[in-house]
């Protein structure tokens, strides 16, 4: 007997969800990203009204002064939804987690020399706090924000905000032999040292800034910039070689996850700029409020950090976010890294 | 004698992402659906690079995973880290 094995051919009878096809044009099989963002964000039939901002709706696009025709613009290039996101984090952690087991067994941090400890306990450590108002910060953002897209990738940044913050604390362990005087000692030093009072007073200027738009912009493109090439990187340049190799396996999340960061804005800053002129303006309108107050509170920083190669060590590092909005569409933005001039945002 | 070349590859979430970006970098393909497959036909030459693949996937792809979507393919290869190209007469 012959068996006779016959294919037939099973087609599904829609591809994806009907709002994916009418956004796409076409009922074509769509990419798990864009069938768990587009379109998700709730538009009409709000029952009611926010009383605390009577002349705005629960989810409202007048909350920033940027205008889009179409909010989902702003795709994210890493292309994160839940799953991708949470697998990615994942495998990251688990690498940091074997460099944290590392630097502990051969005692990198815990036996570093005094000055090195101290330079990081002031410097480096109080970061967790700031960390920890970039959560908030990115947290009005997602709250206030509109469209799917951009909200959605801010929620995962703000959960990046803790864990970073987290692996700042473990550092503070790491220096301490899981004691926890340096994370004592680095939150008066957050509080009282004059080296971070102008960085925690921009932050505490953001927590009441409205614009989440603005917000986006301060936090995550402009204050990061500064603050991850040289407080997680370059600052391995003052260390002695023990300190710097546990300095440098214990940020090394940190840095791969600032170029990831990187990616992700300048996509939205050139999405802005690129739909239309007065939001380019307003952008550009933004980083001159905020670089150079940054630059002036981070001074202090710089300086109790690399002594009389501050000046080079800042300049430097804003010359990459002025290259950047330069890329993005937005005119380049003049700005002279120092001495700082006592600007105020 | 015909030059075609061809790959098949299996329809997945990564795989779409794959044979979109040889239909764009490959403007002579031919796209063929079956249960469960694609086959893209080209004559001469069909390319898979890297960079078009990473950018639609949005992350950095190795090449070498290509292996994981593959099922057949016709023509001598090609391959260096950032193209895979199957070429034939």
């Amino acid at each position: 007997m012959q068996p006779d094995i016959k294919i037939s051919d099973i087609r599904p009878i829609r591809q994806t969800f009907s709002h994916i096809a009418r956004r796409f044009g076409a009922d074509k099989p769509a990419t798990r990203y864009q069938e768990a963002t587009f379109d998700l964000q709730p538009e009409v039939n709000f029952h009611y009204k926010p009383l605390w901002q009577p002349q705005y709706d629960l989810y409202d696009v007048r909350r920033t002064a940027i205008v889009m025709g179409d909010w989902y613009a702003f795709r994210d290039p890493r292309h994160y939804y839940y799953g991708v996101y949470v697998q990615a984090r994942a495998r990251q952690q688990e690498v940091q987690e074997s460099n944290f087991e590392f630097v502990d067994r051969r005692g990198m941090l815990r036996d570093a020399a005094e000055a090195d400890r101290a330079l990081l306990t002031r410097l480096l450590v109080p970061l967790r706090h700031y960390e920890w108002g970039a959560n908030m910060n990115n947290c009005a953002v997602v709250a206030y924000g509109y469209g799917a897209a951009i909200t959605q990738a801010a929620q995962f940044h703000t959960m990046d905000r803790l864990g970073l913050a987290q692996y700042l604390t473990r550092i503070g362990l790491l220096l301490d032999g899981n004691g926890t005087a340096v994370l004592d000692q680095a939150r008066q030093d957050w509080l009282g040292d004059p080296c971070w009072q102008g960085v925690r007073a921009c932050m505490e200027e953001l927590f009441v800034t409205a614009d989440w738009f603005e917000v986006l912009l301060a936090q995550n493109f402009l204050f990061d910039g500064l603050v991850y090439p040289l407080a997680m990187s370059r600052l391995e340049q003052v260390l002695g070689p023990q300190a710097a190799s546990g300095y440098a396996l214990c940020t090394e999340f940190a840095t791969n996850w600032h170029e990831e960061n990187v990616r992700w804005m300048d996509a939205n800053l050139r999405t802005a700029a690129a739909e239309s002129p007065a939001n380019a303006a307003l952008l550009k309108q933004w980083i001159e409020r905020w670089l150079p107050a940054w630059i002036d509170a981070f001074w202090p920083w710089a300086t109790a950090a690399f002594g009389d190669q501050a000046g080079a060590a800042v300049r430097e590092a804003v010359d990459r976010p002025d290259a950047r909005a330069e890329r993005a569409g937005i005119a380049a933005v003049a700005s002279s890294p120092s001495p700082p001039r006592g600007g105020k945002p | 004698m015909n030059n075609n070349v061809f790959i098949a590859l299996q329809t997945s979430d990564e795989a779409r992402a794959i044979i979109d970006a040889i239909l764009e970098d490959t403007p002579a393909a031919t796209r063929s659906d079956f249960p469960a497959m694609v086959q893209i036909d080209a004559p001469g030459r069909l390319v898979v690079r890297r960079e078009s693949v990473s950018e639609r996937l949005g992350r950095d792809w190795n090449l070498q995973e290509l292996h994981l979507s593959l099922i057949s393919l016709s023509g001598n290869i090609d391959e260096s880290d950032d193209e895979f190209c199957l070429v034939r007469g």
